[in-house]
């Protein structure tokens, strides 16, 4: 009898560890942004859901996480079951086979909904790689008492000229208030996501059909040259070192009369608890000029498997609830609807949603009328609006950023700032064989 | 026309306020960040900034919600203090070594030491994951201990040495005459001189391992996660979390600035001992 008792005392010891182990639990690399933090949050229920599943966390700034994720994938480290990814990444891992083709979704996840910009951001060559959580395009927040004031009406589609000619009516700097407020700060995801549009919209393109950079061609010029004029003359103090928060406090704060970046803080600059001027800001389409093609950006947020993972069908179970339409319900349901992840899917834009978002139309028709694949007025050989994916230009990026930075600041001349550019690109391009 | 007295006091008083103006020179980012954890996130963002606000402890109960801060802290901990004690293990008798019988090649071999601080680490960032990959210990503590004691190392180093050095020969000379052991000599004589050296050379070592944030960053996920890893999850360039941020790094600091506070004696008279002597 007492051996029997150690014996099954022993089998209960062996079997205990075993039915823990049974548990999967999995590694989530996500960015630190009140959307994924709600996430972070409800993602109690998807636990209660599904047992058999543990969440662990890891939650990163954005650009830590892209180079703690790009070391793993590269070495296949496994360190992570999912990963939250922009659109820039899930085009060149997905293409190099380093993560989980999003194959054989339900039919109650419905991948139609999701809009075709959103979905072809995310895919290579007709296969989506990446779930997309959230998309985003850019739009014009305005303050719509200061524009009563001055006797002025903002159009559904400024141009950048009108928009100049705004900020310097209501540019007074005396009583801290800025005409226009622009990313600055030097970086592919800062300044130059949104210098790129302004590009786009003067009918410039990074490269030719040659992959030839064109900075020193004449559309280039003019657009710069109309960045760093009207930045300069109407901009706050210190422009070059402002990116989207300092933006977002500057116009939360009520010093900028007009502001141009993504669609995503409309949210913030609506709430009241951390916006002065919440009852008083109006939503219009990002400024376009001699075209209306890329003059809005298209970046996503989405949910990606590592072919490293170990856990990949609990992976695409969590990603898939996370996308999903009952997710947006939930949220809705616990959040409000205004809090619903915008920007991916038709469904989400119902009259409810658009009457607690008043930014909800502007970035949907936005999001609509990108597309990627012709991103510009000439015809290109990349894809991509605001960037271009290649893998070679997050370094590009980065220091054509530097260079129109220093125009911005006066440290060059705008024609320097784009030789310097131009040189630069060459120089990588040819290094990387795109150029003979 | 002042007297000498009078001279000596202003002088001195020039030389107190001086030194106050240096330390509050150098307080101000650490108050400026306890002083920002109390405010909400748009009084943080205010311009011209508040100084007078009404406090609030919404971001401590935040972070209290979305994480586990013990669970980091007690990584901040062990890796810290392993690391330490590891480093000691190894600087103490290599430092004995070259300060009490130097060769010719010693000051080159501490110069060479020193000479691997210049190496960014991103440059070796792959290998580095490659082999802890291999060896299984990404998102592991020991990663951490080895690599800090390897990074500490020469720093450490030099600290006993010069510490070591200004202690005359002659002390350990009567002791091996009174037939002490190479072991004795160090624990009963060398390491009770340079206690204070040593103290403040320990603390520097915690002090650099407990805010290295690149390896623990790129090595660990969530297991074996410091507190620079919590501190990091409340960065973003797209909201607004200065609050946050500045809570969550007051409660990083907290630790560390306690035990400064509380080994402040020993510090100053580890980096006073060679003037004492």
């Amino acid at each position: 009898m007492n051996k029997l008792s150690l014996a099954l005392a022993a089998t209960a010891c062996l079997a205990l560890p075993g039915l823990t182990l049974a548990a999967e639990t999995l590694t989530i690399a996500t960015v630190n942004n009140s959307d994924m933090i709600r996430m972070q949050r409800l993602s109690k229920t998807f636990e209660a859901e599904h047992p058999d599943i543990k969440l662990k966390w890891v939650v990163l700034e954005e650009n830590v996480l892209r180079q703690r994720l790009t070391t793993d994938i590269a070495t296949q480290g496994g360190q992570f079951d999912v990963l939250t990814i922009g659109m820039y990444e899930a085009s060149l891992w997905g293409a190099k086979g380093w993560l989980e083709p999003m194959t054989d979704l339900s039919a109650e996840y419905d991948a139609e909904d999701i809009f075709p910009s959103v979905r072809d951001g995310l895919s290579v060559k007709g296969q989506l790689y990446a779930l997309p959580f959230y998309a985003e395009s850019s739009i014009t927040y305005y303050r719509t008492d200061l524009f009563k004031d001055a006797g002025l009406k903002m159009p559904e589609h400024p141009t950048w000229t009108q928009m100049a000619n705004f900020a310097a009516k209501l540019h007074a700097p005396d009583k801290d208030q800025y005409g226009i407020c622009l990313r600055g700060k030097a970086g592919w995801g800062e300044n130059m996501a949104l210098i790129s549009t302004v590009a786009n919209a003067f009918g410039a393109r990074w490269f030719d059909e040659n992959w030839k950079p064109e900075f020193t061609g004449s559309e280039w010029t003019s657009a710069l040259n109309f960045y760093v004029d009207t930045l300069s003359k109407y901009g706050p103090p210190g422009a070059s070192s402002n990116g989207f928060n300092e933006n977002l406090a500057l116009f939360n704060s009520g010093k900028c009369a007009m502001w141009v970046d993504a669609s995503v803080a409309g949210s913030f600059v609506t709430d009241k608890s951390q916006s002065k001027v919440a009852d008083h800001v109006g939503f219009t389409f990002a400024p376009i000029q001699a075209t209306s093609k890329g003059s809005s950006w298209l970046y996503s947020w989405a949910l990606a498997i590592p072919t490293s993972s170990k856990e990949k069908d609990a992976a695409k179970t969590f990603s898939m609830w996370a996308t999903s339409k009952a997710y947006s319900e939930l949220v809705a349901k616990t959040d409000g609807i205004a809090n619903v992840p915008p920007g991916t899917r038709a469904s989400t834009y119902t009259d409810a949603y658009m009457a607690a978002a008043p930014f909800a139309k502007v970035t949907l028709e936005s999001l609509k009328s990108i597309d990627p694949n012709k991103p510009t007025l000439k015809p290109v050989p990349y894809v991509g609006v605001q960037l271009v994916t290649i893998p070679e230009f997050q370094a590009i990026g980065t220091q054509v950023g530097k260079q129109f930075a220093a125009a911005l600041t006066g440290g060059m001349s705008v024609q320097q700032a784009l030789q310097g550019a131009q040189t630069a690109t060459e120089r990588q391009m040819k290094r990387a064989g795109y150029l003979k | 026309m002042l007297t000498l007295k009078q001279k000596r006091s202003l002088q001195s008083l020039l030389v107190g306020c001086a030194a106050w103006l240096i330390a509050g020179l150098i307080f101000f980012p650490i108050f400026w960040m306890v002083l920002t954890s109390f405010k909400t996130e748009l009084a943080a963002f205010a311009t011209p900034p508040q100084f007078i606000f009404t406090p609030t402890l919404e971001n401590y109960l935040h972070i209290n919600d979305r994480s586990d801060y013990f669970s980091y802290a007690w990584n901040s901990v062990l890796i810290s203090f392993a690391a330490t004690a590891l480093c000691m293990l190894v600087a103490v008798p290599a430092a004995y070594s070259m300060a009490f019988f130097e060769t010719k090649r010693t000051k080159g071999t501490l110069l060479w030491m020193l000479s691997t601080k210049m190496l960014p680490p991103v440059g070796v960032l792959m290998p580095i994951y490659l082999i802890c990959k291999s060896l299984g210990m990404l998102d592991s503590r020991l990663a951490l201990i080895v690599i800090y004691t390897l990074i500490n190392l020469p720093i450490v180093i030099w600290m006993v040495y010069t510490y070591f050095k200004d202690i005359p020969v002659d002390i350990l000379e009567a002791a091996r005459l009174d037939g002490a052991t190479t072991l004795q000599e160090i624990s009963r004589v060398l390491l009770p001189i340079a206690r204070g050296g040593l103290a403040s050379t320990m603390l520097l070592s915690l002090i650099l391992c407990w805010n290295e944030a690149f390896w623990s960053l790129n090595l660990t996920s969530s297991a074996a996660a410091p507190l620079t890893a919590l501190v990091a999850s409340y960065s973003s360039p797209e909201g607004l979390f200065w609050a946050k941020l500045s809570a969550v790094s007051t409660l990083a600091c907290a630790p560390i600035l306690i035990l400064g506070w509380i080994s402040q004696k020993q510090l100053v008279r580890g980096l006073s001992f060679g003037a004492v002597k």
